[in-house]
């Protein structure tokens, strides 16, 4: 198949490993996006249309996906995103002010991508982990009771790319690794 | 803690904590685990149905039907292929269970759905997950291959004549896939525009047009359980109607939020944000709480709730007095729904409150039902405006038609999730919303956070 739209061979391994699982080949357009998100950062039209050619549908039928899920995109976000819990359990501990300091620290509205493209800050809805808001994620990684003053911290080491060595900061998922309690 | 307060009961979450667990299969077997299966596969697959039928099991998912029951209804004779689901999108706001499941024990998860899958005879079996649990949707993609690999899952399971593939499927960020049938349009490729019904449910018309079961993760996780003690013995488990364990998620202005599992009606909610969420912040007082999810009435803290029980007992409660079970929060006129406890204290402004919760079915309303996609917009626009200077002794009457002229009115139970909030909180807190349009303070209290 015409590789028009750039794929590295191990996303167009995975795809041609996960369009076989389903009894119909629709039924995995929304895996297929995703791949192809998370490799490209966004689904153009071109991608539409490859991704379409390849589940043998119409662009319209990838398209009308793109633009109904809140987490498919057209546009790219920032290289590191960042959204933050705005419901109501994660607005009654505190998540408007966390949204603040990020849009703060950041220099980004939420909603939008820095000017140079490196954040980009996303106020969503609830992240099903409400017990310990306000819920903060970066990229893949969930981040429990960060308010709007633990979040100025949280940002600087963001921001100096410490977050990920820090001891402070632990995500959900790390410590499910490391066996502990959370 | 109060001396008659009971102590938690763990059977779903019994692992979930333990230093000395992992989410990997060897744990997993170190407990016994897949042992349910063998016993499920030694027994007819009708049989199986039967003990889940006796241990009266309700959905975890949020409308908290039999599981049993449904299971019943599928249509065995149009010869079709039968289909399992399980629904893991947990997007109903408040709720966070099914994750610790998911990411902490995630074989009893695919145990559950196997022994379910061979008692309804499918041919096929998914896991929906919302797409912001990406390493949960890994988790498991490691934890179905380690089955497969020992033969509990996918070819030929535990030997026999019997195949299931169990396949992962995420979405991506829609709370409107949590509703089944918008879920089955989802994993069809489609946008989850959810389906009308009745007539068809998907035991007879789901994905494909083909009969589906559709479960919720903690739903399914009780059928491994329900296998190892036998349905009659679920069935002692919390009270008749109400069997089981539920895990209560608490969220908001207690000081221990978190997840709790408990007999079905061993404690009320008094005694959960009490004793076992350690109460309120110090000087605080307790205003509301919303006992089910976001989508359910919220509960005023110094209502009366009286009437009879299915059972024919009278009760006259407070707030503190409701059991927690199925029943319960629904004869004070809530539902226990997906058994996310939200509490709000003093601090909260109400109004606020509202507006939060109005802004999130705004923006998840599918928009295919034109009161519910205009309807949730005027709501939220309206409450907005409330909140910014802008509100009008009026608004409270305004907003309760427009969340009228959505009940009973939409293709899906959204329209109801998302009217009821508003018909609960401007009922209950009337004065709350006139105040905001007589004698709105023009400056924020700084204890009170800002929800909108
Ligand atoms: C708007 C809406 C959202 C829902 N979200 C969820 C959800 O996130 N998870 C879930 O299990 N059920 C959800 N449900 C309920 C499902 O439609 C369905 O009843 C449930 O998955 C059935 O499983 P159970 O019988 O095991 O509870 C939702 C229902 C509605 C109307
Ligand atoms: S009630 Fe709302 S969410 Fe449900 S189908 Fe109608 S528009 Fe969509
Ligand atoms: S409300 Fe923030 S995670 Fe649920």
């Amino acid at each position: 198949m015409d590789n028009s739209i750039n794929l590295s061979d191990d996303t167009l391994s995975k795809i041609d490993e996960v369009v076989p699982k389903y009894p119909e080949k629709r039924s995995a357009a929304l895996m297929v996006i995703h791949l192809v998100q998370d490799e490209l950062g966004a689904v153009d039209d071109a991608s539409c249309e490859w991704i379409a050619r390849r589940l043998e549908l119409q662009p319209i039928n990838i398209k009308e996906l793109i633009t109904f899920y809140p987490m498919l995109r057209e546009k790219p976000w920032g290289r590191k995103h960042v959204r933050v819990c705005r419901t109501l359990p994660c607005a009654l501990r505190g998540s408007y002010g966390t949204c603040k300091t990020f849009e703060k620290k950041l220099g980004v509205k939420e909603g939008h991508v820095s000017e140079d493209g490196e954040y980009s800050l996303e106020f969503m809805e609830c992240l099903a982990d409400c017990g310990q808001g306000p819920v903060v994620i970066v990229d893949e990684k969930t981040y429990e009771n960060i308010d709007g003053k633990t979040a100025e911290k949280f940002a600087d080491l963001l921001i100096d790319g410490k977050l990920d060595e820090s001891d402070d900061f632990n995500s959900y998922e790390d410590s499910l690794t490391q066996g502990t309690k959370n | 803690m109060s001396v008659s307060t009971p102590k938690e009961r763990r059977i779903i979450l019994k692992h979930a904590d333990d230093p000395n667990y992992s989410n990997r299969i060897g744990c997993y077997l170190r407990e016994g685990g897949y042992g349910n299966l063998k016993k499920a596969f030694s027994m007819q697959p009708e049989e199986v149905g039967e003990e889940v039928l006796k241990s009266g099991v309700r959905g975890r998912g949020g409308a908290g039907f039999p599981a049993g029951m449904k299971w019943k209804f599928l249509d065995r004779k149009s010869g079709k292929p039968i289909y399992l689901i399980c629904n893991a999108d947990e997007s109903e706001p408040g709720t966070f269970k099914d994750r610790q499941i998911m990411y902490k024990d995630p074989h009893q998860l695919i145990e559950g759905m196997m022994i379910t899958a061979f008692a309804i005879g499918a041919k096929q079996a998914f896991i929906y997950i919302r797409a912001e649990f990406h390493e949960g949707a890994r988790i498991l993609e490691r934890a179905i291959s380690e089955a497969k690999k020992a033969g509990f899952c996918g070819n030929k399971i535990l030997d026999s004549e019997y195949s299931c593939d169990l396949v992962v499927h995420r979405g991506a960020g829609a709370y409107i896939c949590g509703e089944e049938t918008g879920l089955i349009e989802s994993l069809e490729g489609k946008r989850p525009n959810p389906r009308i019904k009745p007539p068809y449910f998907p035991a007879v018309l789901g994905l494909y047009q083909c009969p589906t079961i559709v479960n919720n993760v903690e739903t399914l996780c009780n059928v491994r359980h329900i296998i190892e003690m036998g349905g009659e013995e679920f069935s002692k488990i919390g009270k008749p109607n109400n069997t089981g364990t539920r895990i209560w998620c608490v969220s908001g202005q207690v000081m221990k939020p978190g997840y709790y599992e408990f007999e079905c009606g061993s404690l009320t909610l008094g005694q959960l944000i009490f004793d076992i969420c350690g109460g309120l912040r110090p000087g605080r007082s307790l205003k509301a709480v919303i006992p089910g999810g976001s989508s359910a009435k919220v509960l005023r803290a110094d209502e009366r709730f009286s009437g009879t029980l299915k059972d024919g007992t009278e009760f006259d409660w407070g707030l503190e007095d409701i059991p927690l079970d199925f029943d319960g929060p629904m004869a004070a006129g809530s539902m226990s729904g997906s058994g996310g406890i939200i509490v709000m204290d003093d601090t909260v402004d109400i109004v606020e409150a509202m507006a939060n919760v109005n802004a999130f079915y705004a923006h998840e309303s599918c928009g295919q039902c034109t009161p519910c996609r205009e309807g949730s917009l005027w709501m939220r626009k309206i409450s907005q405006r409330m909140c910014s200077g802008g509100a009008r002794e009026e608004d409270a009457d305004l907003l309760l038609s427009v969340a009228k002229q959505i009940e009973g009115r939409t293709i899906c139970a959204f329209g109801e999730a998302a009217a009821w909030p508003t018909q609960s909180f401007v009922t209950k807190f009337k004065d709350d919303f006139i105040r905001k349009a007589t004698d709105s303070p023009k400056e924020r209290d700084p204890k009170s956070l800002q929800l909108i």
